[in-house]
């Protein structure tokens, strides 16, 4: 179909400090056991899409997920992984593999979309429209509260997310408006031209995005300051959507015939004109076809949406805090997701995983290989990963616990997230806590809200 | 103005051809003989798969020349490698080499794979069954059916008349077979010369069926080639000439087959269910049918509008066998961003043109039979995102003509560009050019002080008010609309810019309005041969209107929109839109009143997209050809049809 995909795994993201490191970048962050990179390349494998780019910044990170990458998908995929300096921002990013890009659109995915929206249809809406861009937008995440009711519903610091600030035509086809801050400034002329225009802030870009690569390449080139695809170009083509100048080579009037070219010019002319005619006229198309007989012709390119129906999932892991979020969500209401098959109570325990007497593990929750739980523990809505050991008496609740961690008597661990090859000594209450790598948690210890990692 | 407008309808009338008004399948089918209407018995008489009639009348054809000379008839064994599954070894003798007569290499070396290949080449399967089965009933023995084709060859060479040999066969025993073989091997009787026309005719036809097969679309029907068809119709043919059966048929058959030919492909009825079922199974884009729909239209498609676009969205990187261009027009089909008959088809051509671009002839095949199957998978494509409409039909039909029609030395890009070439120009020719001409013929007959009603929003009426007006002519139009669509508002957008003194009207004021309308401008989807205007629903009533109140009709329709088809009424051939648009009010969420109307069980709603305008209601048609009356549609499409 002539599409090319890039997914931006990132690199060590500071939102995400005391999880990630360069052992464990941002891509290969664990989601339910699984690095959250795969549940964008499995949703690329679904539509078919077998032939990835995938561009990590920094060199070292780029060698830990491409050697993940062949392990995991050695046959299946055909990937590549390109390596860019840090901090390019992925404006940058797309610049520095250019060079690769040949297709006649480009798909461009970030490596944290948890998700299954299918990927064709965002591709599909862009072909029908021939537009210029085209942006998954799908129902901002709302964070936490759901979780936190059932859970005693104190422990969450509601921090005002940032917000998109969306315009939308009356037939939710394009986008008019992208804004991350309070910033409301809609050019008149867009306005005038389309009559209507709805703001949303209840939508969230997904950062998925299929880009016609003339279009995209050129505005790169051109401007050398934009940093991010986001806040930079993808603001840039929809402010100039009705004055357009980049070039819309793909359009059918730049082709020529040998023939009388006067005759074939106007026919070509007539062509467009009647389809043009065909049905209900976009505004773009009013737009441009408003100054007819003036010298200056107005272009348009056209900013596509699609937006993700409600049942569909749709999260960014950008944060801690979406970090939890995804977790729950993965093993709990979007758990198709997660790729396992839940037992009878909802939950999934590897069969090497051993259980202590009296400890009970309750449904949403998951339970990695190898690992061992003493007596009378328990277990909510959470994630604990490869051959951890946990004593007795333990209590998770809606926490994620990673691999190799070794948990003492009496613990209590809530709404944390404890990195691999963590130690929590006997009776360490942790409650929002992120613990990072390899730190120790000393007896008896109690932390509320902290970052705990090695200095 | 009445009088002259009737006298052609009485020309049209007395030859109504009601026969071919549903393109049913041909009636005389079951005509043809006895068997074969006893072995269509377990398909549905709705839709006879080509294949299979074509061997029938093979079979038929056959018998003169077998039957007088049942004796002598003989196998002659070859060497071969068969591996059916029913009694291996036997047969892998018998299939191999089968003479019937002389040494015309009839049927050797093709035998080889007979079974196999009986049974993937014609998709529906089952029919060498049936024709069996009607073998078995005619010749009075009670032979289970075995499920290879090559026990049917050994079924022939029992028809000496030992049915107890085929028991001893069906159980395995051996022996009689070899003793049939070498008694087979002895004689090789001199054909008559009956016999050998028969063959030869037979032969023809079978290239002709498998010819016919290779066009017939679907990609997979390409894989039936001429000599797999001519391997297994002579075997059909041979076994059923043991039944005893009419023979004074044989004569008829050439120019029936002919006709067959001619004929339009049986189109798909709905209220078929089986059919549907199977059509369903083949296809790309997923369609729920709507639930209840109106008794009346039953036999056309529809669905539920609304599922299909996301589903084939989400499918968007699994279509590999379509080209991303076509798949880009189906999609614009489906979510109606292109929607006109002119513009539906140039968008199709232009898909075509792009994909015949990227088009690269696979391995060890002819660019004509597979790129035509390739377009012919495209449009089934299309065709399930929205009813091709009869202007597409008569596209396509040409492309495949020229396709047809390419010389054999021509290289893959020579061949290209002039295919490329040929769709420039049919566009150019036969859309633009045509509605040129149109505007030029018509303008002719817009005097000034005239008001001119149209309806809806045609491309070449646009054409001609606005040439008008250039030309300084004076005259008011009124436009009249209709829901859903509302076409008539883009044109009255565009006309009043261009400073057009306009009146816009909807249909319920059509009677109201036409007292003051001196002519009626309209536009066509399609003239059928009789005459009749296929056209966007309403357009008849508006004609009929302007007819009761004596003002002239005239139709502007380009010359390619001419079909040879006849139809009486819009019944049996339409489209049916999504009747949720017509319950629904653009801008208006408060007019609810039917919403959920698909539960409630006996309320149907009917979006009719087309009707049919009886001939006397035109005064006048609008060609590229000229101004003709609709009497002339016919000459028009036998002398430029073919072009």
């Amino acid at each position: 179909m002539d599409f090319q995909v890039v997914v931006l795994a990132g690199g060590v993201s500071k939102k995400l400090l005391p999880l990630v490191s360069k052992e464990l970048p941002n891509a290969l962050l664990p989601v339910a056991n699984r690095p959250v990179l795969s549940y964008v390349v499995e949703l690329l494998e679904l539509s078919n899409l077998k032939d990835l780019i995938v561009v990590v910044e920094g060199k070292d990170v780029a060698l830990n997920v491409g050697a993940w990458i062949s392990g995991a998908y050695a046959d299946r995929l055909h990937v590549e992984v390109a390596s860019v300096p840090e901090d390019v921002g992925t404006a940058g990013a797309i610049r520095a593999i250019a060079h690769h890009l040949t297709a006649k659109d480009i798909l461009i995915v970030s490596g944290d979309l948890v998700s299954d929206v299918p990927v064709g249809a965002v591709a599909a809406t862009h072909r029908r429209h021939d537009a210029v861009v085209t942006a998954l937008l799908c129902n901002a995440p709302i964070s936490g509260p759901l979780e936190s009711v059932s859970s005693g519903g104190k422990d969450k610091t509601k921090k005002p997310g940032r917000y998109d600030l969306i315009g939308l035509d009356p037939t939710k086809q394009f986008l008019l408006h992208i804004a991350t801050e309070k910033d409301l400034r809609i050019q008149k002329s867009i306005l005038r031209a389309v009559g209507q225009i709805e703001i949303r802030a209840d939508l969230m870009d997904a950062h998925l995005y299929a880009f016609k690569r003339s279009v995209l390449l050129e505005v790169l080139d051109q401007k050398s300051a934009f940093q991010s695809l986001k806040h930079d170009v993808l603001p840039y083509l929809v402010r100039s959507q009705l004055k357009s100048e980049v070039l819309l080579n793909g359009t059918p009037q730049a082709e020529e015939n040998g023939t009388e070219k006067v005759n074939s010019q106007s026919n070509q002319q007539m062509i467009s004109q009647i389809l043009a005619n065909a049905s209900e006229p976009t505004f773009h198309l009013r737009h441009t076809l408003g100054t007819i007989g003036s010298d200056s012709v107005r272009r348009a390119h056209k900013c596509c949406v699609y937006i993700s129906g409600s049942s569909k999932y749709c999260a960014r892991l950008n944060s801690i805090q979406a970090y939890n979020d995804i977790n729950r969500d993965v093993i709990g209401e979007a758990s198709h997701l997660s790729g396992y098959s839940f037992s009878a109570h909802n939950n999934i325990i590897h069969p090497t995983a051993e259980l202590g007497a009296k400890t009970t593990v309750g449904p949403h929750c998951m339970l990695g290989e190898g690992s061992q739980m003493g007596d009378k523990c328990s277990v909510k809505r959470s994630v604990i990963g490869r051959h951890c050991r946990i004593g007795a008496n333990v209590k998770v609740v809606n926490s994620v616990v990673m691999n190799h961690v070794t948990i003492g008597d009496f613990c209590s661990i809530q709404g944390s997230v404890i990195c691999s090859n963590v130690q929590l000594q006997e009776r360490a209450i942790l409650k929002d806590c992120q613990v990072g790598a390899g730190f120790v948690v000393t007896s008896g210890s109690e932390q509320k809200g902290e970052v705990l990692a090695k200095k | 103005m009445d009088p002259p407008r009737r006298a052609p309808r009485t020309v049209i009338d007395p030859v109504p051809k009601f026969r071919q008004v549903g393109f049913f399948a041909p009636p005389d089918r079951s005509q043809s003989g006895p068997i074969a209407a006893d072995t269509s018995a377990s398909l549905s008489p709705v839709m006879i798969p080509p294949p299979r009639h074509l061997s029938d009348n093979l079979i038929l054809h056959a018998r003169p020349s077998n039957s007088p000379r049942r004796g002598p008839e003989s196998i002659t064994v070859g060497g071969s490698n068969s591996d059916a599954p029913v009694s291996p070894a036997p047969s892998s003798s018998y299939s191999s080499r089968f003479v019937v007569g002389g040494d015309r290499g009839f049927f050797d070396g093709k035998g080889k794979d007979n079974g196999k290949v009986v049974a993937s080449s014609f998709p529906r399967g089952g029919f060498d069954l049936t024709a069996l089965k009607g073998n078995a009933a005619a010749s009075g023995s009670s032979i289970v059916v075995p499920a290879s084709q090559l026990t049917t060859v050994s079924v022939v060479n029992d028809s000496l008349g030992i049915p107890e040999k085929e028991k001893t066969n069906k159980g395995g025993g051996s022996a009689g077979e070899m003793k049939d073989q070498s008694s087979s091997k002895q004689q090789k009787p001199k054909p008559t010369k009956a016999e050998r026309r028969a063959l030869q005719e037979a032969q023809r036809a079978a290239k002709a069926a498998a010819k016919g097969e290779g066009n017939k679309a679907s990609g997979t029907a390409t894989s039936v080639n001429a000599k797999q068809a001519k391997a297994v119709k002579p075997a059909q043919k041979a076994d059923t000439a043991s039944v005893a059966a009419t023979e004074k048929k044989g004569g008829d058959f050439p120019p029936e087959k002919d006709r067959k030919k001619d004929a339009p492909q049986p189109r798909l009825q709905y209220d078929d269910k089986s059919r549907v079922e199977k059509a369903k199974r083949r296809s790309v884009v997923k369609q729920t049918e709507s639930r209840n729909r109106v008794e009346l239209f039953r036999h056309l498609p529809q669905y539920e509008h609304g599922s299909q676009l996301p589903d084939l969205e989400a499918k968007f990187f699994d279509l590999y066998p379509v080209h991303p261009a076509v798949y880009k027009v189906g999609l614009q089909y489906i979510s109606g961003d292109i929607s006109g008959g002119n513009d539906r088809c140039i968008a199709m051509l232009q898909a075509f043109q792009e994909a015949i671009k990227d088009y690269k002839v696979p391995p060890e095949k002819s660019l004509g039979r597979d790129l035509t199957a390739k377009i012919g998978s495209y449009v089934s494509f299309l065709n399930e995102c929205r009813p091709l409409s009869i202007s597409m039909g008569n596209a396509i039909r040409f492309l495949k003509s020229q396709i047809a029609k390419l010389p054999l030395t021509l290289s893959e890009s020579e061949a290209k560009i002039s295919l490329d070439s040929d769709i420039e120009r049919f566009i150019s020719e036969k859309i633009i050019l045509a509605n040129k001409v149109i505007v030029k013929h018509a303008v002719t007959k817009i005097r000034d002080g005239d008001v001119l009603l149209t309806y809806g929003s045609s491309l070449a009426v646009e054409m001609i008010f606005l040439h008008a007006h250039e030309l300084g002519k004076q005259f008011r139009v009124v436009i009249v609309d209709s829901r859903p669509k509302l076409r008539g508002q883009q044109l009255l957008r565009r006309l009043v810019e261009k400073g057009l003194n306009c009146t816009y009207t909807h249909i319920n004021a059509v009677s109201y309005v036409m007292h003051e309308v001196s002519r009626v401008f309209l536009g066509a989807e399609s003239i059928l041969s009789n005459g009749t205007v296929y056209s966007r629903v309403g357009t008849a009533s508006v004609a009929m209107v302007a007819h009761a109140s004596r003002v002239p009709v005239i139709v502007c329709c380009e010359a390619y929109k001419f079909h040879e088809r006849v139809q009486l009424d819009s019944i049996c051939s339409n489209e049916l839109g999504d009747p949720d648009v017509i319950s629904n009010v653009k801008g208006r969420v408060d007019v609810n009143h039917l919403d959920g109307w698909a539960d409630i069980e006996n309320l149907q709603l009917l979006n009719l997209i087309y009707d049919a305008m009886p001939s006397d209601y035109v005064s006048m048609i609008v060609t590229d050809y000229g101004m003709v009356p609709p009497t002339s549609v016919p000459v028009i499409v036998r002398e430029y049809g073919r072009e």
